[in-house]
């Protein structure tokens, strides 16, 4: 019993990760309409850029997190300003070729910057402490990680449903050109809604180094489980996303507890299976 | 003399074209080392994944970013037919029919969906074709995937395949038989349907075709196409590895097809060709060779857009001398999805 309690909540940390990065995700094709693969690279930069600013500067935990969700939001801002604006009208095929060819370059510019090591970084001793649950020791970190996510859930389901800025986005990824007549700066909303995808991704990146190791190739890695989450919660679907992370993460812990063999390819049987029972995702809308 | 005239005539320029192109690949071997030699034939093999790649995106409109795990799914097939009973045809036959079955399957989940939401699925099932290679060392070696295929004989006259050279000629003819079938294919009224779905789907199903139908024929051939690519692969460098199922290697092929020019028929064969190039003339230069690939995609693919090379040159150099690229002259340049 303590065991599979404990898993679940080891599940349920990889899924908070998994939360931020295809939120960021769900965000910036919803908005923009763009699939961004180079997604799961801005989630290894903010890996990268928490361990210069707290590991190699030594500067304060959540300074350094700051920082790194403003490093990071501007790669994201020059990404949107200089590559993605001019072919948001392009067929999908350009955009995704182009996002590619971000990968390959943020990847190998990681390895030239912090060399092809991976690196981790020291857990910041206020969370170094465990508390009991169901008689075992859980790390307090990765309540935190779980608090974090959810506490992201919540924000961002209230900037997006309560906020002027949140209905001006949903707004114009409904009806991009009703919205600019209304009176809707939409290249500005683009940006922005661009940028704030890239911030939470960063988020996850920095919050993740800590527990696991950053290295060049773990964007890859984590942009793939990103697209089986929003396969599986519906595109362009928040809550789906959501959901779809908590499925992925708590099953393939428990996965990787009972049987270890299927635990890389279990999350694409399930997406097999939610393909077949609900083609357009849990929370998906036919359209 | 008439005859002469009639071969400098503007029309007949893209039949010398192909001929010349032929008849260069067919005498390569007689003047250049092994180097070159297996170069052209990865280039050749890299073709007909672009092919595979640009029958779903070109001619149907579908986005597949996994055809790397029906490569694979060739690859194994056949290094794992080699290994147990070295003949060659059957090798290259069973990998091809193994993709053709894994591609059916999978298209019946992907083909419900379209643009985006295709592109994830085939990654994702891609990706699951990878875990599978990673996972069942049994079967597939794991990690170091298959080593020691043999380059085997082919049985019709037991030639032997061994010599580089001589498999040369065998990858070199199985795929211009591949090309010019998918030619055939293209321009068939089959091709046309492909087409017709790509450009207006409401049409073609009024016309009673099943959609869902023809795109998981597609995809299945699709499969198969990538699967050849991938058993002429495997006893060419005599060992198969999982990177090869890779999402990875997936996106190459897509990069190779846009930038080539990916609604024309020869427009992928370029690509391939010039993809290729680049990549072994940059790794020559640097370690961080995929920095500049990069950069060189992304300038590629923000001045030719959707057109690549084909659709440009076709609009400027070649429209004058009317050496038009089969199968694009009726073609959309400003198709959105």
């Amino acid at each position: 019993m303590d065991t599979i309690v404990y898993q679940g909540l080891t599940g349920l940390t990889a899924a908070m990760f998994l939360w931020l990065v295809s939120a960021g995700l769900t965000i910036a094709f919803g908005v923009c309409g763009i699939l961004n693969i180079a997604h799961g690279v801005l989630y290894m930069f903010g890996g990268y850029f928490l361990f210069t600013f707290y590991q190699l500067l030594g500067l304060n935990f959540w300074l350094s997190i700051l920082l790194t969700l403003i490093s990071v939001g501007l790669i994201g801002l020059v990404m949107e300003l200089g590559f993605l604006r001019p072919i948001y009208k392009e067929p999908i095929g350009i955009q995704l070729v182009l996002t590619f060819a971000f990968v390959w370059i943020f990847d190998d510019l990681a390895k030239l910057a912090w060399g092809p090591v991976s690196k981790i970084v020291a857990m910041p001793r206020f969370f170094e402490g465990f508390i009991r649950i169901v008689g075992r020791p859980f790390p307090i970190y990765s309540v935190f990680i779980i608090g974090t996510g959810i506490a992201m859930a919540v924000f961002i389901w209230l900037l997006l449903d309560k906020t002027w800025w949140g209905k001006s986005i949903r707004a114009s990824a409904l009806d991009r050109e009703m919205a600019s007549a209304l009176g809707i700066n939409i290249r500005t909303l683009f940006s922005g809604a661009f940028v704030f995808a890239a911030a939470i991704a960063a988020l996850g990146g920095a919050l993740s180094v800590p527990l696991r190791v950053v290295g060049p190739g773990i964007g890859g890695a984590i942009i793939v489980q990103a697209f089986v989450v929003t396969v599986i919660g519906g595109l362009g679907n928040l809550k789906g996303a959501f959901v779809g992370a908590l499925i992925v993460g708590v099953v393939g812990a428990f996965c990787t507890l009972y049987i270890p063999v299927f635990e890389m390819f279990i999350i694409y049987i399930i997406m097999a299976v939610v393909l077949l029972i609900r083609p357009q995702g849990i929370f998906g809308e036919i359209r | 003399m008439s005859k002469l005239k009639r071969l400098l005539v503007p029309k007949r320029i893209p039949f010398v074209f192909w001929v010349t192109l032929i008849i260069f690949l067919f005498v390569i071997p007689q003047f250049s080392g092994k180097y070159t030699i297996y170069m052209v034939m990865s280039i050749l093999i890299f073709s007909l994944l672009c092919l595979s790649v640009n029958l779903l995106l070109g001619y149907t409109g579908l986005l597949s970013f996994g055809q790397a795990g029906f490569y694979a799914c060739g690859a194994y097939g056949c290094g794992k037919i080699l290994l147990i009973f070295p003949q060659l045809l059957p090798g290259i036959i069973g990998g091809v029919v193994i993709a053709g079955v894994v591609a059916l399957i999978l298209g019946y989940f992907c083909v419900r969906h379209t643009t985006i939401y295709f592109a994830m699925i085939t990654l994702a099932f891609g990706m699951m074709v990878w875990a599978l290679a990673m996972k069942l060392r049994e079967i597939t070696g794991g990690e170091d995937g298959l080593g020691g295929i043999p380059r085997a004989i082919l049985f019709i006259h037991s030639l032997n395949m061994e010599p580089m050279e001589n498999y040369y000629y065998f990858v070199l003819i199985i795929s211009l038989i591949a090309m010019f079938l998918f030619h055939r294919l293209v321009n068939s009224p089959l091709g046309l349907t492909f087409k017709g779905i790509r450009d207006s789907e409401s049409r073609i199903a009024c016309t009673g075709i099943s959609i869902r139908n023809t795109r998981l024929l597609c995809f299945t051939i699709a499969g198969m196409y990538a699967g050849l690519a991938g058993a002429l692969m495997a006893p060419l460098e005599t060992r198969v590895t999982p990177v090869c199922a890779h999402w990875a290697a997936s996106a190459e092929p897509v990069a190779a097809t846009i930038i080539g020019g990916m609604y024309t028929f020869a427009g992928p064969l370029a690509g391939a060709a010039i993809f290729f190039l680049l990549k072994d003339i940059i790794v020559r230069f640097t370690e961080y060779w995929l920095l500049i690939l990069g950069v060189i995609v992304i300038i590629l693919v923000l001045t030719l857009r959707a057109q690549g090379l084909a659709g440009v040159l076709q609009q400027s150099l070649f429209s004058r001398l009317r050496l038009n690229f089969e199968g694009s002259r009726n073609e959309r340049s400003d198709i959105k999805h």
